[in-house]
């Protein structure tokens, strides 16, 4: 097994597990034999101490190798009986450039998929400078899936706007209507904000005021930093908090004029995953995660970890290592991600459909798609782009 | 989405009654034992009254059960206890405790009764525990999150599903190994048995369907899909599943689908739908297999099935997530 070439990448005792398996499937006649690069950004302002400190909800708590290999070391019975042998290691870059020069040379070296959590504008430039499938488990910008999609580019990580349908769906059945809109000052926060405002209109919720905030302790700046003085003068049901850095968004919930609920970057909020929610077998795999790493398992780690599973799912299928196959295994799979449904990816935008857990951070509250929430062909088509919107002009 | 129409309090008095003298009639088997995964008790359900009596008080979050062959003492894993209580059945009260392992929940128990063989989902193994003493004997590693386990009648082979791998491994109990693994549909739960001896029964959970596996060479003879009008594939999540004695029919509960299907087993044809409650997960059959009693997961209640009408007779409270039934005199 190539060893990762980040040293901040923890050698733990499963990973060991792992590579003795597949030492053992190396002896094994007729192994089909993989490899796979999984991209990271060397300066990921998530991984900073202080940020991972916060552990604000939807943001990253650790390495993305963390839940990819975890899936690897899950799947070693499937990829044992397959005679599939996956080889990876992380590849950290620094620029955009060096993020396509990395695919192009693991593209050029015989590297059959790539694995990318990466900052959007680079994931984009990535998928387009090879023609290798390209997971993207760090990226929940939209236009990946609309205006830069790709047909070898693949997403497990939810978008979001399949994070706000999840959310409208939410207050939608608990009939809380009106939302006030608080909105931070990024360009993230802009596009995020327009996305929430769709997904309002989308389940005929009504947006009262959208009001811009701002993080500031300055008297001076009162009417756009304090948390009562945002919210009052105005009746709502509810408020959603845009917050892409979520330190502002954290100080929300009980502070706010009105008794009522905070949702958004804050409050309730529509993740891939919490480590509390107990159904269909969610708690054996965040235990796993758990003992593995230390920590509890995450949104992103999910996405991580979906990425392993639909590799390795995918591979031990097939005979021959090649990419165009690999990629047309992956757009059959259905996959099993321990919440009850089985996924897929779309096939007109490569997001892996799924259903979101809203959680206040501590439990699991409620899922999404909401009960009553009905849909033509598949229910878990209400969150995100659906296929009549025909958003990405790349795909059928 | 599935309503259980059996819940409303009018309608359940009727069929109470109409449950009570069916079950007087037949009067084999009295009472049912639930274990409640929420409540750390097993929940006596005394069939004749349909209600609750008594509930036994268990290691925590009691799951599998399974009576002894001489019907004296039940066996409950419970997964947050590492271990099974020894429950006997007479005087309602636990007679040891047994240590099964990290996280135990299914298992089957060798013929003589002196093996318990339990799947360990966090280990991802198949234990072989002392059935007296609770010495671990041997450990077999399987797929992640193994969940059914099943003896063969000739006591040589465990079968042990996986449900990440989607495979049933084939343990050698002499050697302790793995001698075959099958790829089955997504997510395998449950397994049956034909008295034949000819053919193992998994239901595939993510798959809406049951697998039928060949007990000669343990190739997949067939897939049943599981279908229901109104409901899509992805709402059939098929767990539990029984045969009856004359190997001609196999119960097999629907999950989120809140049915029953009845199965012919020669043809493999789904005959019967039944409504029950919400999430069915394990069922069994009384002495005469004219009853069936089903537990839903997700409506804390266990419904009485007819098996001749294909008629749900009435839906009884029990414990908070009721996982596993059994019946007794």
């Amino acid at each position: 097994m190539v060893l990762p070439l980040r040293a901040s990448v923890i050698q733990s005792a499963h990973r060991l597990l792992l590579a003795s398996a597949l030492t053992w499937a190396c002896a094994t006649a007729h192994a089909a034999s993989w490899s796979v690069t999984l991209l990271e950004d060397q300066d990921a302002p998530g991984l900073e101490k202080q940020k991972l400190e916060r552990a604000y909800l939807g943001h990253v708590g650790g390495p993305a190798a963390d839940g990819w290999s975890q899936a690897l070391a899950d799947a070693r019975f499937e990829l044992d009986a397959a005679k599939t042998q996956i080889n990876w290691k992380t590849h950290s870059v620094s620029s955009l450039e060096a993020a396509r020069t990395a695919a192009q040379q693991a593209e050029k070296a015989g590297q059959q998929a790539l694995v990318v959590n990466l900052p959007a504008a680079w994931v984009a430039a990535v998928s387009v400078a090879v023609k290798l499938p390209v997971i993207n488990v760090g990226s929940e910008v939209d236009a990946l899936r609309e205006a830069q999609c790709q047909r070898n580019l693949l997403h497990t990580l939810p978008s979001d706007r399949m994070r706000a349908d999840a959310l409208a769906q939410a207050l939608v059945s608990r009939k809380w209507m009106q939302v006030l809109l608080l909105t931070g000052p990024t360009d993230e926060d802009r596009a995020r904000a327009a996305t929430a405002q769709a997904s309002l209109r989308r389940y005929g919720l009504k947006l009262v005021e959208q009001r811009p905030f701002k993080l500031s302790a300055d008297p001076r700046e009162r009417d756009l930093a304090n948390p009562r003085l945002l919210t009052s003068g105005v009746n709502y049901d509810a408020v959603w908090v845009v917050d892409s850095e979520a330190e502002f968004a954290r100080s929300l919930p009980y502070n706010i004029q009105a008794a009522r609920p905070v949702v958004g970057d804050a409050g309730l909020v529509a993740l891939a995953w919490h480590a509390q929610y107990e159904r269909y077998g969610a708690p054996q795999v965040s235990r796993r995660f758990a003992k593995a790493y230390q920590r509890p398992m995450t949104h992103h780690d999910w996405a991580g970890w979906m990425a392993g599973k639909a590799l390795s799912q995918a591979a031990s299928g097939l005979p021959k290592a090649s990419p165009g196959e690999l990629l047309a295994a992956l757009n059959r799979l259905a996959l099993d991600g321990s919440k009850g449904a089985s996924l897929q990816f779309r096939p007109w935008d490569g997001q892996l459909q799924q259903t979101l857990l809203l959680t206040d951070g501590q439990g699991v509250v409620g899922t999404a798609p909401v009960e009553g929430v009905l849909h033509p062909h598949n229910v878990l088509d209400t969150l995100g782009a659906d296929r009549p919107e025909k958003r990405c002009p790349n795909r059928p | 989405m599935i309503a259980n129409p059996l819940a409303s309090p009018g309608v359940r008095a009727v069929l109470l009654l109409a449950g009570m003298l069916a079950t007087t009639a037949v009067a084999a088997q009295n009472v049912a034992w639930i274990s409640s995964e929420k409540n750390n008790v097993i929940t006596l359900v005394d069939l004749a009254q349909g209600k609750v009596t008594a509930t036994v008080p268990t290691c925590k979050r009691p799951r599998h059960m399974q009576l002894s062959a001489d019907r004296k003492q039940l066996l409950v894993a419970c997964s947050d206890s590492n271990a099974a209580d020894v429950v006997d059945v007479a005087t309602r009260k636990s007679v040891r405790r047994i240590p099964l392992g990290d996280n135990p929940e299914m298992f089957d128990l060798s013929a003589d009764g002196r093996t318990v063989f339990v799947s360990n989902e966090d280990d991802a193994e198949l234990s072989f525990v002392d059935a007296m003493n609770g010495k671990p004997t041997g450990q077999v590693k399987v797929g992640a999150e193994p969940e059914g386990v099943k003896v063969s009648p000739d006591g040589k082979t465990v079968f042990v599903t996986s449900e990440v791998a989607n495979m049933v491994h084939v343990v050698d109990v002499a050697s302790k190994t793995v001698r075959k693994n099958i790829a089955v549909g997504k997510r395998p739960r449950r397994f049956a048995i034909t008295p034949d001896a000819q053919e193992l029964w998994v239901t595939n959970e993510l798959g809406a369907s049951v697998s039928v596996v060949s007990l000669k060479d343990y190739s997949v003879l067939a897939t049943i899909p599981l279908q229901l009008k109104g409901a899509r594939a992805s709402d059939i999540t098929p767990i539990g599943l029984v045969m009856t004695r004359d190997g001609r029919r196999a119960y097999v509960t629907m999950g989120r689908a809140n049915h029953v299907a009845f199965v012919d087993v020669a043809s493999r044809q789904v005959t019967d739908q039944v409504l029950v409650g919400k999430r069915p997960w394990s069922l069994a059959l009384n002495a005469d297999e004219s009853r069936l009693y089903v537990v839903n997961g997700l409506s804390d209640d266990m419904t009485v099935v007819d098996t001749a009408r294909a008629k749900a007779l009435v839906s009884m409270p029990v414990g908070r997530v009721p996982h596993t039934v059994v019946l007794t005199d």
